[in-house]
């Protein structure tokens, strides 16, 4: 999925430097060292998912000009006075990227105070903090070459039950919000549990199962709220009591920043502890990989396929929290989980599938939401254009060799897949002629 | 057709397969390319029948430069290959195959089922193949698919017929009736490209040989060139092409196997009651045309396939300690391996390495969980380092570093890493499947004495492997399959076409008496491969 020169800490290879020495036979003479650190940034699949962003931000640019009401009437004139049609365009495109990055980093009309000027960063990491935990989990489902579909369903469940905890179960402060994590968890896991388990014993395809469970999960929480335990006393509205307050995340100095960020990158850390220092990690990794390989190395790959999913679907149930937990007296509703269990499809994918990958994607999308918001009041550009951002993003990815052939980077896979692809390639020939 | 290559230089990024390679191949000659896997034979030929495009040089057909842009242009300037996995359809009848991209057609466009069979019934004739054009392929044995190949390629009027490794996949009688159909070929003014590694054949069938190596010509040689010259020259060294082997000194019997049968999941009975047993300090050698039960029966005995009945007895037991007796059939692949089983895969790119893992995680691949690589659930990244450190050494394999991924490695140094990671611990029984496939001959050679060392040391050994030369020249004695079936276990000094009479599901003693009555009873020649 990705070429070895990443970001993310690999594990040292071996500390003598003696060993390393008799290792080295390279039969060939090394190129310079400057030949290879930028043949290995370009090659780099980082570098191809940040100039995923980078297309995507011009594309994007186009559709804002393209959208805009002025532009098009220049336009009309476009051979008379190209000035104006370029002038119009940039006006649109520089308004609209300057009020999207003060809507998600830094404020800078206002001269108030501090806490002014950075409101617009807290609430990026605040959106920010349910993606991190969603991309985490489809992250580690990615690595395990499971492709889990199912965060949003599994949002849902854990957001039932740390709801349900929340509201009805009075417990002190603190030891409330530790149970109503320990429930967005449960629900969670038990969720990814079942497609887990069912690929593990009959083989069953967990795109569909968790595609299926995902609607599962909206009109059971639906028939939930039908229930008198779960609607405020007196209303027969699908709505929950409130959250009590001793449930909800404590704010660092009274910002929209809370205990959900300080979690969700704990969590980043927790899952690159489990996946590069352990033995499930290891097996994870390795089923992930090669599946073949790794039975036959006497691992059990469908167990390791139903932790997966178990560990996957907890981290998503954690995502829930910071819808009920983050704000005070939150309600339990159909839409809970809004969308991020897709989005995170995105963050992971943009991440890597790696923890630090996925924080940094999790932040650049919980931007895009903040400030996606401001772009739309203040220029008039509809906010969808945020949409068509992640996916032109998305598009990108899955298409490296387009990225590549865009900016016109080496591809150092090439040379490999050549050669493996040369078999198939001929067999192709074959057939056709 | 006189066919010729100037100067084709064929690059995959920094990797020169192809250095300005010249070749001539006159008409009605049998050129063989030799040299060893990766050298750049195959590249070449895909050059030639339009697969690649070079990135400099000529083709010349008869003299005048000619550029091939697919298979088709090729296959009309009158190149025809066969290539080492058949390109057939089995559900379509032999002359569905051999019409397949250029179908005769009738009225309205339909197929003419009458010519496709007519014109296959006259190239059988021609060449004595006795092929029924109505036959489907899948009924058809291997060498009756190639000979289809052939036609196929033949009714595309082909004046150079490429043959890519045609010998890897037939038994020893398929591939003397193959020699004697290039020579009528070759009557009959077909030149052929004979690709292969195998010195034996070359020097039996060759007019005229080239070999490659590291992607150069290194230099021609006539067929009356000893193995040992076309070795070296192949190689690039002085290459000892026998094994060191002392007798054996068998100790008490390790495993047993009795009534071992396997059903597929298609009902297919794919092992039929094996029956045999290995000592201490014993190589059996499980030999037979691909495809008849080798690689379930070594998957069962790993666990990989559980049986349908039938046990595995495994007498094992750390050394100086009293030996407890297991019961193999039907336990998980893990408590096959901790029952100090060691198994090296037949595909090791599928089943021996995660090709995207680094050497030193492969290593440690079936070991993880075990001390000194983990504690208590957590990796050793240390203990896994230092191991890494120590086999690769050991193994002599050559790499960057520990921490390169194996995807980066050459054939035989992925080898070295399934071989390190499998022999690093105490076995009583080690079970290799096809061990050396598609090696070069230093990495043979190596693994080779990896193996008769494990031996020595007082291990049982089962090596699966279709390359005859191999199976005589590690056995202490050889069992031959035949469709699921243990034919018979032959003692290692037997004649090679005795053992090929074997494959082909004569019994033992059958065999015997035929090769009495052929009174051609010359030993096995030894070969590297």
């Amino acid at each position: 999925m990705s070429t070895p020169a990443t970001l993310d800490p690999q594990p040292p290879a071996s500390h003598d430097p003696h060993s390393q020495l008799q290792a080295c036979q390279a039969p060939q003479p090394q190129p310079s060292r400057w030949r290879v650190g930028l043949k290995k940034a370009a090659s780099s699949s980082w570098l191809t998912s940040a100039l995923a962003v980078v297309v995507a931000l011009v594309i994007g640019a186009i559709l804002i000009a393209a959208a805009d009401s002025r532009v098009q009437q220049a336009a009309g004139y476009l051979f008379a006075r190209p000035q104006d049609f370029f002038g119009a365009a940039w006006n649109t495109v520089s308004g609209a990227y300057s009020s999207l990055f003060q809507g998600a980093v830094v404020n800078l009309t206002s001269s108030h105070s501090f806490a002014d000027v950075v409101a617009p960063a807290t609430k990026t990491i605040a959106y920010s903090v349910p993606l991190i935990f969603a991309g985490l989990a489809l992250g580690i489902g990615f690595r395990a070459g499971l492709f889990n579909i199912g965060a949003q369903g599994q949002i849902i469940l854990g957001a039932t039950l740390c709801g349900y905890i929340g509201f009805s179960w009075h417990l002190p402060a603190g030891v409330h919000l530790v149970v109503c994590l320990l429930g967005a968890f449960a629900g969670g896991a038990a969720w990814g549990f079942i497609p887990g388990i069912l690929k593990a014993k009959t083989g069953a395809n967990e795109v569909i199962v968790t595609i299926m469970l995902n609607s599962v999960a909206v009109f059971f929480l639906g028939w939930l709220l039908t229930l008198r335990s779960f609607q405020i006393p007196g209303l027969s509205r699908p709505i929950s009591p409130r959250m009590d307050t001793t449930a909800g995340y404590p704010h660092f100095f009274n910002t929209s920043i809370d205990l959900g960020f300080l979690l969700a990158i704990v969590a980043a850390v927790v899952v690159w502890w489990l996946m590069e220092r352990t033995t499930l990690g290891f097996r994870i990794r390795a089923v992930g990989e090669n599946p073949h390989a790794a039975r036959t190395a006497g691992m059990n790959v469908s167990m390791s396929y139903v932790w997966v999913m178990v560990i996957s679907g907890g981290l998503a149930g954690l995502a829930a929290t910071s819808q009920l937990l983050s704000a005070p007296s939150q309600q339990l509703n159909v839409d809970i989980a809004s969308t991020f269990g897709f989005d995170a499809i995105t963050v992971a994918l943009l991440g890597r599938s790696k923890p630090l990958g996925t924080v940094l994607a999790g932040l650049l999308f919980g931007g895009l939401r903040a400030g996606g918001y401001l772009m739309q009041s203040a220029t008039g550009t509809p906010i969808d254009i945020i949409l068509v951002l992640q996916s032109v993003i998305v598009l990108l990815i899955a298409a490296p060799p387009l990225v590549r052939s865009i900016f016109r980077l080496p591809d150092n896979d090439r040379r490999r897949r050549s050669r493996s692809t040369a078999h198939a390639r001929s067999l192709r020939h074959e057939a056709a002629t | 057709m006189r066919l010729e290559l100037r100067q084709v230089t064929k690059k995959f990024g920094d990797l020169v397969a192809n250095d300005a390679i010249d070749l001539i191949v006159e008409p009605g000659q049998i050129h063989a390319l030799l040299g060893e896997n990766g050298a750049g034979k195959s590249t070449l030929m895909n050059v030639l029948y339009g697969l690649y495009a070079a990135d400099d040089g000529q083709i010349l057909i008869d003299g005048a430069e000619v550029t091939f842009s697919g298979p088709g242009d090729a296959m009309a300037a009158g190149i025809g290959m066969v290539h080492q996995h058949f390109m057939l359809i089995p559900v379509f009848t032999v002359a569905e195959n051999v019409v397949l991209g250029a179908e005769p057609t009738g009225p309205f466009g339909m197929i003419s089922m009458r010519r496709a069979r007519a014109l296959v019934t006259q190239i059988s004739a021609r060449f004595g193949f006795d092929i029924d054009p109505d036959a489907l392929v899948d009924d058809l044995a291997v060498g009756a698919q190639q000979r289809v190949e052939i036609i196929k390629a033949l009714s595309r009027s082909a004046k150079v017929l490429i043959l890519d490794e045609p010998t890897a996949v037939l038994t020893p009688q398929e591939t003397d009736e193959l020699m004697d159909i290039m020579r009528q070929l070759k009557a009959s003014g077909t030149s052929i490209v004979f690709i292969t590694h195998k010195l034996r054949e070359v020097q039996e069938v060759a007019d005229v040989i080239t070999v490659i190596r590291h992607g150069r010509v290194v230099g021609s040689a006539s067929p009356q060139t000893s193995q040992a010259d076309l070795a070296s020259m192949m190689v690039g060294r002085q290459v000892d092409l026998t094994v060191e082997k002392t007798a054996s000194t068998p100790g008490p019997v390790v495993v047993e196997v009795a009534g071992l049968t396997l059903v597929g999941q298609d009902g297919r009975l794919l092992l039929d009651d094996i029956c045999f047993t290995v000592s201490a300090g014993e190589i059996l050698a499980v030999a037979g045309v691909q495809g008849n039960g080798q690689t379930e029966l070594a998957e069962a005995l790993i666990g990989l396939r559980r049986p349908t009945s039938g046990s595995i007895l495994l007498h094992h037991g750390d050394p100086g300690s009293k030996p407890v007796t297991e019961d193999l059939a039907g336990k998980s692949v893990s408590a096959i391996l901790d029952a100090s089983v060691g198994f090296i895969p037949e595909d090791r790119g599928k089943d021996g390495l995660v090709a995207g893992f680094s050497i030193a995680e492969n290593l440690v691949l079936d070991q993880v969980a075990a001390r000194p690589f983990s504690r208590r659930g957590a990796l050793d990244v240390g203990a896994i380092a230092a191991n890494a450190a120590d086999k690769v050494t050991q193994y002599d394999v050559r790499a960057a570093s520990p921490s390169s991924t194996v995807a980066t490695l050459s054939g035989g140094n992925q080898q070295k890493v399934v071989v390190a990671r499998e022999l690093s611990r105490h076995l009583a029984l080690l079970i290799a499947c096809q061990p050396t496939r598609g090696l070069d001959i230093g990495s043979i050679e190596f693994i080779h004495s990896r193996i008769l060392n494990q031996r020595a040391s007082g291990t049982a050994v089962v090596i699966v492997s279709t390359e005859l030369s191999e199976v005589t020249a590690l056995a202490d004695r050889i069992a031959v399959m035949y469709r699921g079936c243990l034919v018979g276990i032959a003692p290692h000094d037997t004649a090679r076409h005795v053992l090929g009479l074997m494959m082909a599901g004569v019994p033992y003693d059958e065999a015997m008496s035929q090769d009495e009555t052929s009174e051609s009873g010359d030993p096995l020649p030894r070969s590297p491969q």
